[in-house]
């Protein structure tokens, strides 16, 4: 039997701390050992890189969730450039844009739900407002945090973000693109809001992709549809290109990590080319990244038929994350099963 | 590190409270509404942080190693304005498009618009946080900088008062100072039966900060608390608990939550300003 701590290595969390000994049972493990399996979180380990590369501005933040959030590894490295507020995200939120007036860039890294949600006022009010430059890590979005229940879902940022105006808001679906998305924004001199996983998610890529404001990148073609997706379903969108192929139904996937401002001209493009089109997300389709989709085809006066596919306004149900992405049409499987709906139905 | 005190006339102080006031009922008439209580209440301890304590430069308002100053009551910015105007931050005639379509200067201020504002407010209960930010980063810069965060009475209602008290101390914040101005009103009332705070000196000693009470209008002990916040050598966070009366200087205003928010006709104006001038006994 192989336990968390030997089947999987993160490099960016230091096993010396957990308390689990060989003589353990081999399905036990603690906090260190779950970490190790966030493999797609490497927050830390980037903000390192850019320190090292002489980025002297960058600072951290987080509210008792540095371990979860993989920023501890930046602290034990930085200890001065390192502020854990404790469960105080509020003023966690307002330290941070403090921060920013003092020539720091200040780095929030937090669970999305405590962060987007809790702090969202914080963040229209103290970071969007002044429109300083901070970024903000939101992770374990959606509902990756499963069984853990309701409070910790996050199924409104999206919503609540894309009104706050001077807020830029991207979903990095993987670590590759976790990085790219920090180190390759560091010029843009407002905010920005990156919702991210749980750290356990598939990755997507093997090399970088051109990332950029405002941009999405296609990840296959097809003839018959486009989805676009974010974050968890990138992937399932995916599966469920190859799933379609092999029914001779080509879907056009493309990883729309810009939410706000969005790839109008992908969008665009996409309704010209075949008219249907579908949005995927781990989200409320209500005023989600789909409703962003929507406007863009509303508003062109583009007649497209959209399938808005995420979370129906409602709260979830409780269970492992896998499930409930089966059960709510998430996976590969489900969004497949949409794209044949659309596709009959259009 | 420890700085020294500047050499400043009482007289000038006094003035300077004064124009505070009268500059608050003038810009309040362009606007037909204003904060006068919360304006009034905070005169002297706005004049003496900014002509006799604070090191500011209106000639380079974002010189990193400024004092800052920022206003969890927001609401009282009508009452900055004139003196950042004063100070030649900007000039008196952008001053008197208070509030007109398209204006750097409303009700509460906003730090991209207004030269001098160091922080925008008007959510009650933000800026001591946003203040440990500025702190622990200047004090990373190592700048000799301080941060000065004046708040309401009614605000230490605010649960991020609480957080953030907890972690200036946490921090070690000596470069930051705290000012309560317990002006005893809010919109709702007298602070003590909406929602009593005292007592406040217990609280913030036992949140790890340094604690001082005085009165807020007696220039003297203004100047000593002011000079024990801001220039002396300490490890943690300090505060002033200022007991003031809202309104004060005008006879019909002082001590009324009515005057939390108003506007005076022309004759009352003018009978205000009279008494602004002359001083009450």
């Amino acid at each position: 039997m192989n336990t968390v701590y030997d089947t999987i290595r993160n490099p960016a969390v230091d096993m010396a701390e957990s308390t689990v000994q060989t003589d353990f049972d081999d399905k036990s493990w603690d906090m260190v050992g779950s970490l190790n399996l966030s493999l797609q979180l490497p927050t830390g380990e980037a903000l390192i890189e850019l320190v090292e590369q002489g980025h002297d501005d960058i600072v951290v933040c987080t509210a008792d969730l540095g371990r979860p959030t993989q920023v501890i590894n930046f602290g034990k490295r930085y200890p001065d450039r390192y502020f854990n507020f404790g469960i105080a995200e509020r003023n966690m939120i307002g330290a941070a844009a403090g921060l920013a007036t003092t020539g720091h860039l200040p780095v929030i890294s937090n669970y999305s739900f405590f962060l987007a949600l809790m702090g969202a006022e914080n963040i229209r009010n103290d970071i969007a407002y002044p429109n300083l430059k901070v970024r903000m890590v939101g992770t374990h979005s959606g509902i990756a945090m499963g069984f853990y229940g309701t409070s910790h879902h996050c199924n409104e940022d999206i919503g609540l973000l894309r009104a706050i105006a001077n807020l830029t808001v991207m979903a990095p679906c993987d670590a590759m693109t976790v990085r790219l998305a920090l180190k390759s924004t560091l010029d843009h001199d407002g905010p920005i809001y990156f919702r991210v996983g749980r750290g356990r998610e598939a990755p997507i890529y093997e090399q970088p992709p051109e990332w950029r404001i405002g941009g999405s990148h296609q990840l296959r073609d097809g003839k018959d549809a486009t989805i676009f997706a974010i974050g968890n379903l990138v992937k399932a969108s995916l599966d469920a290109h190859d799933i379609l192929a092999g029914e001779g139904i080509g879907l056009r996937v493309v990883d729309a990590y810009s939410i706000r401002p969005i790839d109008e001209a992908a969008i665009l493009s996409a309704a010209k080319a075949h008219g249907v089109i579908l949005s995927a997300e781990e989200h409320n389709i209500t005023s989600g990244f789909g409703s962003a989709v929507a406007e863009v085809l509303a508003s062109h006066g583009v007649s497209a038929k959209l399938v808005r596919i995420g979370m129906p306004d409602q709260y979830s149900l409780l269970g492992p994350p896998t499930h409930l992405y089966k059960h709510y049409g998430l996976d590969g499987e489900g969004v497949a099963a949409k794209v044949r709906d659309a596709l009959k139905a259009g | 590190m420890q700085r020294p005190r500047k050499n400043v006339s009482k007289e000038l102080l006094a003035e300077k409270a004064k124009m505070i006031r009268r500059e608050t009922v003038k810009l309040t008439d362009i606007c037909g509404s204003g904060h006068y209580g919360s304006a009034f209440s905070m005169a002297e301890l706005v004049a003496a942080l900014y002509y006799e304590f604070m090191h500011v430069d209106p000639g380079d308002p974002q010189w990193m190693d400024r004092d800052r100053f920022t206003m969890g009551k927001g609401h009282a910015a009508i009452g900055l304005f004139p003196v950042l105007a004063d100070l030649g931050f900007f000039s008196w005639d952008e001053l008197y498009s208070y509030t007109r379509l398209g204006s750097p200067f409303g009700d509460h201020p906003d730090m991209r618009k207004v030269k001098g504002a160091d922080f925008s407010s008007g959510s009650i209960g933000h800026n001591l946080s946003v203040s440990v930010g500025m702190a622990l980063g200047l004090r990373r810069r190592k700048s000799p900088a301080r941060v000065i965060c004046l708040m309401g009475d009614g605000e230490q209602a605010e649960g991020q008062v609480w957080e953030a008290a907890m972690s200036a101390a946490h921090f070690g914040l000596g470069n930051l100072l705290g000012i309560v101005d317990i002006n005893k009103v809010g919109s709702d009332g007298d602070v003590s039966e909406t929602m009593n705070n005292e007592p406040l000196h217990e609280k913030w000693r036992a949140f790890g900060w340094d604690v001082e009470r005085i009165d807020g209008h007696d220039p003297d002990a203004v100047g000593d608390a002011l000079n024990w916040g801001l220039n002396a050598d300490r490890d943690k966070p300090a505060i002033i608990l200022a007991d003031t009366v809202a309104g004060k200087g005008v006879s019909f205003m002082e001590h009324r939550w009515q005057w939390h928010l108003g506007y005076l006709g022309p004759a009352d104006r003018d009978r205000a300003l009279e008494e602004i001038e002359k001083g009450l006994s």
